[in-house]
């Protein structure tokens, strides 16, 4: 206790608003730095092409057609995901909610497909 | 044998400053073998020396002790002129830079841990930005900044204390010193 007592009288009133600062630092760098994989935009693409480029801050709804119909697009604050789909499989229905960047759910048969991007993004592509 | 018409006759100061390169050097030499997780993050135990020498001596002495220090123990590791050497080299002169300002800053609120933390991120952030410009030639090495911030604020803390400790011990031993000389002289 004496010793620990011993070396705090060695730290200036000063010195400790700089270890905190220094702390602080720490704290926004890595909070800044290792947000990779938060996604800010989805990108929906029909036939190749882009049709839309919606935000990941709001809630919304986005009906995109395609050669069997229509696929249904839901987006809610960080994440979205295809609602509904007319292909036979429904394995980007199934995919459920994309979170990552980079992550991507397409709907081959209706030619339509969803991609989350953001600053950096984890992942080039993601397999299932 | 022909006499060397050049005389070099140290000074108190030389002498003084190779003293204290020479425990740099040993403190650096020393730290290599401890294993450490990341190239990079090292305790930079030789920076108490500069400390020291910086409170006692002042800027000038404290900047020749750090890069004969540097040079010397690059020598020594095998380092000289890799690119861990210019690594060394560039945060060593950011932190005698910062150095350099937060000498000036009110003693009476900050002292050697201050100047050890902030010659710590003065060291990282040169460092982080030699190794984007030519080492690693992408934003990638930025992902590592909270690791070394991290460092810098734990091994300046450590650093600092312990450099604050030993100034305490050391001003205690001169005025024991100079007490016993007194005294002496008076009887």
């Amino acid at each position: 206790m004496k010793r620990a007592l011993a070396w705090r009288s060695l730290l200036r009133p000063g010195d400790v608003g700089v270890v905190v600062g220094g702390v602080a630092l720490c704290v926004h760098s890595l909070l800044s730095l290792w947000q990779g994989g938060r996604p800010d935009t989805a990108i929906v693409r029909a036939g190749g092409k882009v049709v839309a480029e919606l935000e990941l801050s709001a809630p919304r709804v986005l009906d995109v057609p395609g050669p069997l119909g229509t696929t249904r697009i839901e987006v809610e604050p960080g994440r979205a995901r295809v609602a509904s789909d007319p292909g036979p499989r429904q394995y980007c229905v199934r995919q459920g909610w994309l979170t990552q960047a980079g992550a991507v759910a397409i709907c081959a048969p209706n030619e339509v497909s969803l991609s989350l991007s953001g600053r950096g993004a984890d992942y080039d592509s993601l397999n299932y | 044998m022909i006499r060397s018409t050049i005389e070099l006759v140290p000074t108190e100061k030389d002498r003084r400053i190779a003293r204290h390169a020479a425990a740099a050097i040993v403190l650096t030499v020393a730290e290599a073998a401890i294993p450490l997780p990341l190239p990079g993050v090292k305790p930079g135990l030789a920076n108490i020396v500069t400390l020291i020498v910086l409170a006692r001596w002042g800027w000038r002495e404290a900047v020749w002790v750090a890069l004969l220090r540097v040079l010397a123990g690059s020598l020594l590791l095998g380092q000289f002129l890799a690119p861990g050497f210019f690594l060394s080299v560039s945060g060593a002169l950011a932190s005698l830079l910062v150095l350099g300002l937060a000498m000036h800053l009110p003693a009476r609120w900050f002292g050697p841990v201050s100047h050890s933390i902030l010659a710590a991120f003065a060291h990282i952030g040169a460092q982080l930005v030699v190794a984007r410009l030519w080492l690693v030639p992408h934003d990638g090495v930025f992902y590592l900044t909270p690791v070394f911030a991290l460092a810098a604020v734990v091994f300046g803390l450590v650093n600092g204390l312990v450099a604050a400790r030993l100034l305490e011990e050391l001003r205690a031993g001169e005025r024991a010193a100079r007490a016993t000389t007194d005294s002496s002289s008076e009887r």
